[in-house]
């Protein structure tokens, strides 16, 4: 396009926004403070779904309801994964207001074979279903090679033996990494011709023309990739009738331009998490400006929302079995960050905060978006208290503490999957998985071999053979034996993403980040309540291994009685905080690829059930096989003080230099223990989530809801077609848990104290 | 002879950290042990012996320990002394009290008024005081509890003449006491009664009835199901009006 038709562009299009850093640099921060309207009403305003709406959602409805019953509605078994490889599809044209869908019908999946072949394969098979055999062949003679043959040639000994103990595992080596956020405003704010114009510039910068490191190679490489995949996202605008070269010139332009950049990012890669970033105040900007020139009314406004909201809740990637066994529900973490604080005075809390969330009520509880809520003792108390009405009623919504991450990320940051951090469009993250720490501290007792396989996994472990476990002893071996396993657990994760950027990298993603960009690697940890009590139990109690013929402590005796983590009680949660600050320290040891920061993150997702099953017998009483608790959750019915006892512990995990890839609690509490009403219920639970935050916790999942409801949905699962339920980092639909993690679930500490 | 402040010693039976409807706001409550009152109802038989305690504490790490609770408590919230019967230890309860206020914690003290020891130094140092009504006279009462009203009647002159904040309670059970005549013949009691901010009427569970076969105690009220939740409301209705 010519210099000046585009000067025209941006003169309509930026017509009334303040501001002038956003102008003259790609600076979405700046054009956010510079234009955005706080609004500290209450949620008076809000209103309920459109017509149009009502129509899209209830042909979605039906086709959600037979995916419940198989699993999947279909699968696009023709083509591959990428920005523009599918034709055009819709649910119901006419009533659409945002367009594009991930292949040409709702809920269709497509093939991503990059991350692996073999995964993708396994995928289709549970299905019945086989690929295209000329796409096949490409990988299968690896004409094209895929992220997992990469890893698999470079996996050492070690790794492969950790890896197959369960020691280390859920690692990104055969799909998708994920975790990456693209800053999808851009598009909306510059148009796409922009932005390729500044990745042009970069690309021809001084210091980009000096080839004097591989380094350089690489990301010369790596750009020019980002600009044919901003091509393609034009390209994909167009097909449905869009001129995305542009930037957006009205609220419905910025809604659609900022869905087709993330887009994308869904036809192009299967991550486990696919993150939206924060965009609804962002969006708030145009829609006031419309609102504003009578160009659109609140009705409509809630139609944007709630129809983007739909084309959000039906993003699908092709899973395994065995990858819902590690992340169940089939969840795709489109997270989005709402609220949070500009500076000391002034929230990022607009209308269409309230918006996003009055989505729940309109289209009904649903797991996804992953609807996160950076939170601040600060915060509008209209906005806290609209919040927990609708956690109470919906069980959708999770809470992070904008107190505790804004001081490292500023105020432009973004949460990714469940509980990681980062600055949108300026860090990307290498996701790690995470270590079982409670397995770790087995092989400390079994002289580094795996108490299930009896193999060595550890090499060099002492061996222990005290007939009672003595606590110093044990914490010395524990800790030599988490310097062994950092070791090998940092050279997994380098390689896995030295062979990702190589052979699945996210073009369309990070060309929606600055060039030079910092990149995080977060490691972390399974199991932390039941390692904190085991070593509780030996220091407090008289623990006795009972070992087999081989010498491997199969059983633990336990006389006494030991404190146990998630009661505030010091004793205990000091040995919590010891390990994790003792493992960062270990896993810092080590150079991370591509200068990448260490971080570190207590979250298992809906793995701890997984962990626990490869898990033996552990000396805090855990019997062999039993689900872990999840994230920094204290065990099942050990935190038996109280709700706010448990949150106390939970809150001593450090997040600043330790765990800053965050800390995972869910926290369930029946609904007649939060209060006699709603307006008490509410109350109350904005003072639980301020008493908590201000202590420094990270997260919180809140569900206000009966076991026996839960128990129920689990025998007749009709009965609850929308019961979403929060676990750890994510909500679910309940009916899309397997047995296993519905069993596990139910299990929790529900908190019930109901005053007489 | 002197007496050292950290001899007093509580007994108590557990903690909650988390109490939201034992008073205003969030409240760490403390569950004090000992009972001489045996209310057929009772849903923590295990409260009653004075000498089954799980734990003795001074007052000092008592107060420490419901510090750590103050982020919770907000501009409501606090304290909550309940049981058992928190009268019974008059003397650390006075204790505990004294060093919440210093402390800046709110204190509310949820009582049947069934003790002994100092009354007016106690609520003087009390913020709000939850008062369980068992009965309305003294056959009532009498059959209920096992007791004579006396202790009771005293405790409650004393609220009386100090002025003090008062919440009601009074438990619902079927057939014992859910009839319109007993609603309003409590009106009628409750109506000389001052300074009442709130009257609540608990339907009765039997959710405390294992703790009797853990016990060995027979169960007075065998058979007896929960009160209707709804039925309870109504009632409170007519109470209100």
């Amino acid at each position: 396009m010519k210099k000046e038709s585009m000067n025209l562009s941006y003169e309509d299009a930026w017509k009334g926004f303040k501001g002038n850093a956003w102008k003259n640099e790609i600076n979405v921060s700046d054009f956010i403070d510079n234009n955005y309207k706080e609004y500290r009403g209450d949620d008076s305003f809000l209103t309920s779904s459109s017509k149009k709406t009502e129509k899209v959602w209830s042909r979605c409805k039906k086709l959600l309801a037979v995916e419940r019953k198989k699993g999947i509605v279909s699968v696009d078994v023709d083509r591959i994964s990428g920005i523009n490889n599918f034709p055009n599809g819709y649910i119901d044209r006419k009533n659409e207001v945002i367009f594009g869908l991930q292949a040409d019908g709702p809920l269709k999946r497509i093939i991503n074979p990059y991350g692996g072949i073999r995964m993708a394969k396994s995928a289709l098979s549970a299905y019945n279903l086989k690929m295209n055999p000329k796409n096949q062949e490409i990988f299968d003679k690896m004409i094209r090679k895929t992220h997992n043959d990469g890893v698999f040639d470079a996996y050492t000994p070690q790794i492969r033996g950790a890896r197959r103990a369960g020691l280390i595992t859920g690692l990104p080596d055969a799909y998708g990494r994920g975790r990456i956020i693209g800053d999808y405003r851009r598009v909306a704010l510059y148009g796409i011709d922009k932005l390729i114009e500044e990745k042009k510039r970069d690309l021809n910068a001084d210091d980009m023309l000096n080839i004097d490191s591989e380094e350089k190679i690489r990301l010369r490489e790596e750009v020019s990739e980002q600009i044919r995949a901003l091509q393609q996202i034009k390209l994909l605008a167009s097909s449905y009738g869009f001129d995305i070269s542009r930037p957006a010139t009205n609220a419905k332009e910025a809604f659609q331009w900022l869905y087709f950049a993330y887009l994308a990012a869904v036809k192009e890669n299967n991550g486990a998490a696919m993150s939206l970033g924060r965009v609804s105040t962002f969006l708030d900007i145009y829609i006031e400006r419309d609102i504003a020139s009578g160009l659109l009314s609140e009705p409509l406004a809630q139609e944007l929302v709630d129809q983007f909201v739909i084309k959000l809740r039906l993003v699908r990637h092709l899973r395994t079995p065995e990858y819902d066994e590690i992340f169940g529900g089939d969840p795709t973490w489109v997270t989005e960050s709402i609220g949070g604080m500009l500076d000391e005075k002034k929230s990022l809390v607009t209308k269409n905060s309230f918006r996003f969330l009055n989505t729940l009520i309109n289209l009904d509880p649903s797991p996804e978006p992953n609807l996160t809520v950076l939170w601040s003792t600060k915060l509008p108390s209209s906005f806290k208290k609209y919040c927990a009405k609708i956690s109470i009623l919906t069980d959708s919504i999770q809470y992070e503490s904008d107190d505790v991450m804004s001081p490292i990320y500023g105020h432009d940051y973004a949460i990714a999957c469940c509980v990681s951090a980062m600055k949108v469009g300026k860090q990307m993250q290498f996701f790690g998985a995470r270590c079982n720490l409670a397995k770790s501290l087995l092989y400390s007792i079994n002289e580094g071999r795996d108490e299930k396989s009896g193999d060595l996994v550890i090499e060099s472990i002492d061996k222990m053979d005290d007939e009672i476990l003595n606590y110093n002893k044990v914490k010395k071996a524990y800790f030599a034996t988490l310097d062994k396993i950092a070791k090998i657990y940092v050279d997994a994760v380098n390689i896995i993403h030295y062979m990702h950027d190589k052979y699945a990298y996210e073009a369309g993603q990070m060309a929606l980040h600055d060039t030079h960009i910092e990149r995080l690697m977060s490691f972390g940890v399974a199991g932390l309540s039941v390692a904190c009590d085991s070593l509780s139990a030996i220091k407090y109690a008289k623990v006795k291994p009972i070992r087999d013929e081989n010498g491997i402590a199969k059983d633990f005796e336990i006389n006494g009685d030991f404190p146990k983590y998630g009661n505030d009680d010091d004793r205990v949660d000091k040995i919590a905080v010891e390990i994790v600050k003792y493992f960062i320290s270990a896993l810092k040891k080590y150079k991370l690829y591509r200068e990448a920061t260490h971080t570190l993150s207590a979250l298992t997702i809906t793995s701890n059930v997984m962990y626990g099953k490869k898990t033996g017998a552990t000396p805090d009483g855990r019997k062999g096989g039993e689900a872990f608790a999840p994230g920094a959750n204290p065990m099942h019915g050990r935190d038996c003080s109280g709700a706010l006892a448990s949150l106390n512990s939970v809150a001593k995990i450090p997040y600043c230099d330790c765990c800053q890839d965050g800390i995972s609690n869910t926290f369930s509490i029946i609904p007649n223990a939060l209060g006699h009403d709603m307006i008490s219920r509410v109350k109350n639970l904005v003072g639980i989530l301020d008493g908590y935050f201000v202590q420094g916790a990270q997260h919180i999942n809140v569900n206000v809801l009966d076991r026996e409801k839960l128990i129920d949905a689990m025998n007749h699962p009709d009965k609850y077609p929308t019961l979403t339920i929060r676990v750890s980092g994510y909500a679910v639909n309940f009916n899309k848990l397997s047995r296993a993690h519905q069993e596990e679930v139910i299990a929790r500490t529900f908190h019930n104290r109901i005053g007489c | 002879m002197v007496i050292f402040m950290d001899e007093i010693k509580g007994k108590i039976r557990s903690f909650e950290s988390m109490g939201l409807v034992d008073g205003p706001g969030i409240r760490f409550v403390v569950f004090m042990q000992g009972c001489e009152l045996r209310c057929l109802y009772c849903h923590n038989p295990d409260t009653w012996n004075k000498d089954f305690f799980s734990e003795e504490i001074s007052p000092e790490n008592l107060v420490k320990k419901i510090n750590r609770f103050k982020p919770y408590f907000g501009t409501e919230g606090g304290v909550t002394f309940s049981g058992g019967e928190p009268l019974l230890q008059p003397k650390f309860l006075l204790e505990c009290l004294k060093l919440c206020r210093k402390a800046g914690i709110n204190t509310v003290l949820d009582t049947a008024g069934v003790g002994f020891g100092d009354y007016e130094q106690i609520l003087e140092n009390t913020d709000l005081v939850i008062l369980d009504i068992k009965a309305t006279d003294e056959k009532e009462y009498k059959a209920l509890t096992g007791s004579t009203m006396a202790r009771f009647n005293k405790f409650l002159a004393d609220c009386q003449r100090l002025e003090k904040k008062l919440w009601l309670r009074h438990v619902i059970v079927p057939g014992l006491n859910d009839s319109e005549s007993d609603i309003l013949k409590l009106k009628e009691y409750i109506k000389n009664i001052k300074n009442v901010e709130k009257v609540e009427l608990l339907p009765y569970k039997t959710f405390g009835v294992h703790k009797y076969s853990d016990l060995n105690i027979k169960y007075p009220l065998e058979g007896v199901s929960d009160m209707d939740e709804e039925k309870c409301k109504k009632l409170e209705k007519l109470l209100a009006k």
